[in-house]
């Protein structure tokens, strides 16, 4: 909400500059967005009237003008069609500076002298480009050679302010001004509600009739004999710094109060009100057309305020067209109610229509306002002569809301903060934010209607600390008994994993944890697949964004897609991640995966290599890997589960060229998706330190000639089964097809290293063993000894 | 005999010195020094000689022997001085050619950060806790006293799964969970994922991380919030590090407070990454609002706490000078490589 700084000053006497005052509001709890002092960098702009306007003779769009600015008159060429001869304009003189720095010199235009130039409001940094149209004109009555600052008060500069939603009453200049006294210890000036009204009565004009409780209260009154016309300079002036649009005299006021005391008001043509009647209530499915011309759908979740035949208005949002104040306007009825916040906050958004007033009242304002509020609209209307104050109130408010009380002790507060504040210095803070207090064993604090923020005692606590000072409360260490971290195992695991990844070179990715479910037919995986059931989000960002992910797979794809598509060619990602799977519950199960991938100068053995180092690291306990051919994501040839303790823990290999095209690679991948929680299962995170051997290891290499389709793993069983625990390692050194090895076999070579713990082997011990897995190897697998 | 013995020394001396390389010196060993050498057949004629001589002679022939001997030994000495010399001049390289590297790998950025944020914390006695992202409606907003139709749950953008299911928007429901399972003192961070349907851009980012942390016990005051606050920062940010504690409201939350800590780019003095301010807004923070406590089975009369959320995207974007949030999950290695 912005503040015109000048305008708060009229309501509290300090002598700060704008930046301390935001500084200290900040402290107390008033958000400062911004501080705009946007005529901090105009300079040398006065007004000026246009005493003679003639056509540029060189150029259809151009006009001459001889400007009065009191000690010279002046001949500026200007571009803009709205001027006339008598018209107050603002003058940017040479030399002078506008907003962002701009400086105006003078100089010819189309051969004619220009010594200035006329502004727009957008010129001066006062509204938007394409808001307004043509040259500011000031009112007839405007002093010209006078700064234009001094003139629209843009001396004082603006304070931004977010408002949280449950200070309502901070949104208004008025209740900013409240904190700014409370915050430096001054005194609100209290405003002038004040007016005359003529002795007829409003009664015999309207009859007002609220069918729903949602409005709490409304207040009507009648101003006759209008006169249409723009509002006062300074009004229109400081509306403009507050980002509010001045329209005319009445709509000006309405919104004038709305910015100074939060309450926002409406008026409605009397003459367009039928039946003299106002009613309040829900609204039917109707289409009806707010004042900005747009036609919109209305249903009964919506408050409206109608006539005897027709809806005049939204409640809260936006009146109607149809009521319309417009130059004709002699008399209307002022609105000032009280609708509830979250029926208009749904409303507004229902229809995409958040205006000042939604949004205040959204904040659920306090009914007790609305009649401060239509009495301060009336003084304005009586003295800015705008019209004639109809005697009477129509006033319905069935449930008045009084102050509430809140007890507290003193010594709870010092507690709760760890302070040590004095009572009567709690007392003055509270009775600066206009609450009475009474002090017995406890505070006894009557609360203000406009605080309904206010309740409880942590309530009281946050307004004196607030006052007191945040900075001020001492900073201590936590007391009380000393707590022990604890690491989870599975966190330390984890952390492990991450080790384990980095020190395989590659580096970690985050990808996001949704995606669009057109990525498993990317990865080709089939339509009953139980990937498929994945959790939907019910209002995503788009289809793409649109389901939780049941593997890792799809958003590493993309990863590696996009690192190789812009020529990083050699990469190594993996990622640590949840995928969210639908069991049938509330919630769905959420898994941390582990996420490997790999291309460029790699085979499939570099990333199992990856994974065993991360089975090697965690100990986990009976990992074997099998041969996979039927995962379609997968080369069928190139793919193996994972196996821990005989349950499936994840899959690896090289992706199925398929899925490579789907994402536009034609760079081999190497993918790896482990189930960690199956992994940490069967891991030993508390590794037991083992003597080292006592008895010597004794070496015997064996090159076997076996079928080509026999797998190595099939070997090594056989030779740990014969092994008789004597072996202590089988090391795989050569693999060999060609020459010397007949076609559709292969030769494979190890060194099995046999050791015992208690012992040192005899020759005739391993001889034993030896022999006996070359005949069992011959045997099962019709392998022959080379 | 002694002439000949002379003799022999002399001339192989002179070969010696001849010698360029080992081998030849072995030569000259069997030559002279051999089984079958010159001084040993001379030794054997030893016989013929008298008594008297016998000893005399012997001594000059070992003389002989051992200057020879001496001789061949500093030759070969010399020799292979003089090849290492030639060797070590021939294998001079470049050494301004580039390292033979392992290749590196590295943990995401975000990752790095959290990680210095966990050890900070396990320092002063917290754990670790985790809630699902995929989270009740109740513990996102019902029990952190954001009802329905409050405004806060318009403020955060949120996915719904269902009515009753949500994307967590924040780490905060996970302090209810804590609660329900933990008897105070309470001491833990939530760090995780949250979501908000906000679209990407560079500044926002539908999912994102946030790290919860949340302290309960007899006698927590905001003073304790202040001093553990403060004092992460300082070891986060830096020793020199100010905190600044404003006044803000969060539902959750009584009395509430955003934190700035003095910037860490120009110390306080204002730069563009605080727009001059010297400030920068890390977290948010305050007492446990008691509905709270009461929400999660703690009774708001016996204890007290605080809380506090702060975002790592942020801290992190902040403290490396990255503009765009999006290269977070975007995963390009060259940028993944800088951390
Ligand atoms: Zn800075």
């Amino acid at each position: 909400m912005k503040v015109p700084f000048n305008w708060l000053l009229e309501y509290v006497d300090i002598n700060k500059d704008i930046n301390e005052v935001a500084e200290k509001l900040t402290l107390t709890g008033s958000k400062v967005e911004e501080v705009i002092e946007k005529g901090k960098e105009i300079d040398r702009v006065v007004t000026g009237k246009i005493i003679k306007t003639e056509k540029h003779p060189n150029a259809d769009k151009l006009t001459i003008c001889q400007v009065d600015v009191k000690d010279e008159v002046l001949q500026i060429v200007t571009g803009a069609d709205n001027i006339k001869e008598g018209d107050i304009v603002p003058v940017a003189l040479h030399g002078s500076t506008l907003p962002g720095g701009v400086k105006i010199k003078k100089g010819k235009l189309r051969g004619a002298e220009s010594n200035g130039m006329l502004c727009s409001e957008a010129e001066l940094g006062l509204a938007d480009e394409d808001s307004v149209h043509g040259i500011m004109i000031l009112s007839e009555d405007t002093p010209i050679g006078v700064d234009i600052k001094e003139i629209l008060g843009l001396n004082g500069g603006v304070i931004d302010f977010e408002i949280t939603s449950n200070r309502a009453d901070c949104f208004s200049i008025y209740g900013i001004a409240r904190e700014t006294a409370a915050s430096f210890g001054c005194e609100l000036k209290k405003l002038d509600l004040s007016f005359k009204e003529n002795n007829e009565n409003i009664s015999d004009y309207l009859k007002v009739e609220v069918q729903t409780p949602l409005c709490r209260r409304y207040m009507a009154k009648m101003i006759k004999n209008i006169k249409i016309g723009p509002s006062p300079e300074w009004m229109q002036a400081k509306l403009q710094e507050a980002g509010v649009r001045p329209i005319n005299n009445v709509v000006d006021i309405t919104n004038y109060v709305m910015l100074e005391l939060g309450q926002p008001l409406h008026a409605f043509d009397y003459n367009n009100i039928e039946g003299n009647k106002i009613i309040v209530k829900m609204a039917s499915d109707e289409k009806f057309t707010t004042l900005d011309g747009v036609e919109r759908q209305l249903d009964n979740s919506m408050i409206v305020i109608s006539d005897a035949e027709k809806t005049v208005a939204v409640a809260g949002v936006m009146g109607g067209q149809n009521s319309e104040v417009t130059e004709s306007t002699n008399t209307i009825v002022l609105e000032s109610a009280n609708f509830d916040g979250v029926t208009t906050r749904l409303s507004s958004k229902k229809l995409g229509l958040r205006t000042e007033a939604s949004s205040r009242f959204e904040k659920d304002l306090d009914p007790n306002l609305v009649e401060i509020a239509v009495n301060r609209a009336c003084h304005l209307f009586e003295t800015l002569g705008v019209g004639e104050v109809v005697g009477g109130v129509i006033d319905i408010y069935s449930n008045k809301l009084e102050p509430h009380y809140v007890r507290v002790s003193p010594k709870w507060i010092n507690d709760f903060l760890g302070t040590n504040i004095n009572v009567e210095d709690m007392v003055k803070m509270l009775n600066r934010l206009e609450m009475e207090v009474e002090v017995k064993d406890e505070l006894i604090i009557k609360v203000p209607t406009f605080r309904q923020d206010v309740k409880i005692k942590e309530d009281v606590a946050e307004e004196i600390a607030r006052l007191y000072g945040y900075d001020i409360i001492p900073t201590q260490k936590i007391v009380g008994e000393a707590v022990e971290a604890e690491i989870t195992k599975e966190q330390k695991m984890i952390e492990t994993v991450k080790r384990t990844m980095v020190a395989s070179s590659l580096y970690e990715a985050l990808t996001y944890s949704f995606y669009s479910p057109k990525v498993f037919d990317k990865i080709n995986i089939s339509k009953d697949s139980e990937l498929r059931n994945a959790i939907n989000i019910a209002n995503p960002l788009g289809e793409d964004f649109s389901i939780m992910r049941t593997t890792l797979i799809p958003s590493m794809l993309e990863a590696m897609q996009r690192n190789i598509l812009r020529d990083n060619k050699e990469v190594g990602l993996f990622e640590i991640g949840k995928v969210y799977l639908n069991i049938g519950k509330d919630l769905p199960d959420e898994r941390y995966k582990l996420c490997v991938a790999i291309a460029g100068d790699v085979d499939f053995y570099n990333l199992k290599g990856i994974i065993e180092n991360l089975i090697e690291a965690l100990s986990v306990d009976k990992a074997e890997f099998e041969r996979e051919t039927n995962n379609p994501i997968f080369h069928p040839g190139r793919c193996a589960k994972l196996l821990v303790r005989k349950k499936n823990a994840g899959v690896l290999g090289e992706v199925h060229p398929d899925v490579l095209e789907n994402y536009d690679l034609e760079t081999r991948v190497y993918i790896a998706e482990i189930d960690l929680p199956t992994l940490f299962e069967a891991a030993k995170l508390d590794k037991k330190y083992k003597p080292l051997p006592k008895y010597p290891a004794v070496l015997r290499d064996m090159a076997l000639l076996v079928k080509d389709e026999v797998e190595v793993k099939k070997i090594e069983d056989i030779m740990l089964k014969q092994g008789k625990g004597i072996i202590e390692e089988i090391r795989l050194f050569d693999v060999y097809k060609g020459k010397q090895i007949p076609e559709g076999f292969k030769s494979v070579a190890y060194s099995i290293i046999y050791r015992a713990e208690d012992r040192t082997l005899t020759d005739e011990e391993i001889n034993k063993v030896h022999n006996s897995i070359v005949k069992e190897l011959e045997e099962k697998l019709d392998a022959k000894l080379r | 005999m002694r002439e000949k013995l002379q003799q022999i020394q002399e001339e192989a001396l002179i070969k010696i010195k001849e010698c360029s390389t080992s081998q030849m010196l072995d030569e000259i060993r069997v030559k002279y020094l051999g089984k079958k050498g010159e001084l040993t057949s001379i030794l054997r004629g030893m016989g013929q000689l008298s008594p008297e001589e016998r000893p005399i002679v012997g001594k000059i022939a070992n003389e002989v022997r051992e200057t020879i001997e001496n001789a061949i030994e500093q030759a070969k000495y010399d020799i292979k001085q003089k090849e290492k010399n030639i060797r070590l001049s021939m294998e001079t390289i470049d050494v301004t050619m580039p390292g033979k590297k392992n290749k590196l790998g590295g943990l995401h950025p975000l990752t790095k950060a959290l990680d210095e944020i966990k050890e900070i914390f396990i320092g002063m006695g917290f754990s670790i806790a985790e809630g699902p992202e995929v989270e009740l409606d109740y513990y996102n907003f019902e029990a952190l006293n954001i009802p329905k139709n409050h405004p806060a749950r318009d403020e955060q953008d949120t996915f719904y799964i269902n009515q009753n299911v949500v994307l967590r928007t924040q780490t905060s429901p996970v302090q209810i969970r804590v609660m329900e399972n933990k008897k105070p003192p309470i001491r833990i961070i939530a760090p995780g994922r949250v979501y908000r349907s906000d679209t990407a851009d560079a500044t926002h980012s539908p999912i994102f991380h946030q790290v919860e942390g949340l302290v309960i016990d007899k006698g927590i005051t905001m003073a304790s919030l202040k001093g553990t606050l403060d004092a992460f920062a300082k070891r986060m940010f830096g020793e020199k590090t100010r905190t600044k504690f404003r006044p803000h409201h969060f539902p959750f939350t009584e009395p509430s407070a955003e934190v700035d800590v003095s910037c860490f780019v120009c110390d306080g003095l204002g730069c563009r990454v605080c727009k001059g301010s010297g400030w920068i807004e890390i977290l948010g923070c305050g007492m446990v609002h008691p509905d709270v406590l009461r929400a999660g089975g703690i009774d708001p009369e016996v204890y007290s706490g605080f809380a506090f959320g702060l975002g790592l995207e942020r801290i992190v974007m902040i403290k490396y000078g990255i503009d765009d949030i999006r290269l977070f999950y975007e995963n390009d290695v060259r940028f993944l490589k800088q951390f």
